[in-house]
């Protein structure tokens, strides 16, 4: 029953539609990158387009070779990367709020304001902590 | 030429094409914060790029490459994070 389909052929289209799928996603974080007016906005775009366009063309990759250790490989890769681009987005935000990276000035602050506030004492305290000592 | 091959190649100038773009952004990002971002966005591009490489020629030992360059882009970004705390402090 199943001699006359053609296997290889079969992987090669799925592969083919994935990475495309994923390159397009690529394609479109860089121009966000590119393109947005402000840092935090530009660092959303390239968390997420990034994350799934690298799982995208990963799972195309696993899917042509058909192997177990591969598909083991390509799994650990995606677990990897999304368990870290998250962490280090959150990180690299964090800094961004601590060093006054301006915002952009029509992002509505109405309720980030207590937080920012807080933020900028606390750190001067600390500066005044450390001078101290 | 096959079809399947065109698409790989196809696929892989569309990256170079985001890497240009990553580039430009990265020689006029007005602060080092997204200097940092377009440097993780380089290294998964690069990912990607090494896992098309490796469908292209069926070689299976580039992945290994593609496991460290996930584990150092991270550790990368991170150090670099921490760095700019500590020295604005």
């Amino acid at each position: 029953m199943f001699e006359n389909i053609n296997f290889l052929l079969i992987r090669e289209i799925i592969s083919s539609v994935l990475i495309i799928m994923g390159v397009i996603f690529m394609l479109i974080a860089a121009i966000g990158l590119l393109r947005f007016p402000d840092f935090y906005i530009r660092m959303s775009a390239i968390t997420k387009g990034s994350t799934l366009g690298v799982g995208l063309i990963l799972t195309g990759m696993g899917t042509y070779f058909n192997e177990p250790d591969i598909l083991l490989k390509v799994l650990l890769i995606i677990g990897f990367t999304l368990l870290t681009s998250p962490v280090a987005a959150h990180v690299i935000g964090r800094t961004a709020v601590r060093n006054k990276i301006p915002f952009w000035e029509r992002t509505d602050l109405e309720e980030f304001k207590d937080y920012l506030h807080k933020e900028h004492s606390t750190h001067r305290d600390h500066e005044r902590d450390n001078k101290h000592l | 030429m096959s079809l399947f091959s065109f698409t790989l190649i196809f696929a892989m100038a569309a990256l170079s094409i985001c890497l240009v773009l990553i580039g430009i952004r990265f020689a006029l990002g007005p602060t080092l914060p997204d200097r940092i971002t377009c440097f993780d966005m380089f290294v998964s591009n690069i990912i990607g790029i090494v896992a098309i490489y490796t469908e292209l020629t069926g070689n299976h030992d580039f992945i290994d490459v593609a496991i460290i360059l996930s584990l150092f882009g991270f550790l990368g970004s991170i150090s670099f994070a921490y760095y700019l705390m500590k020295s604005t402090r």
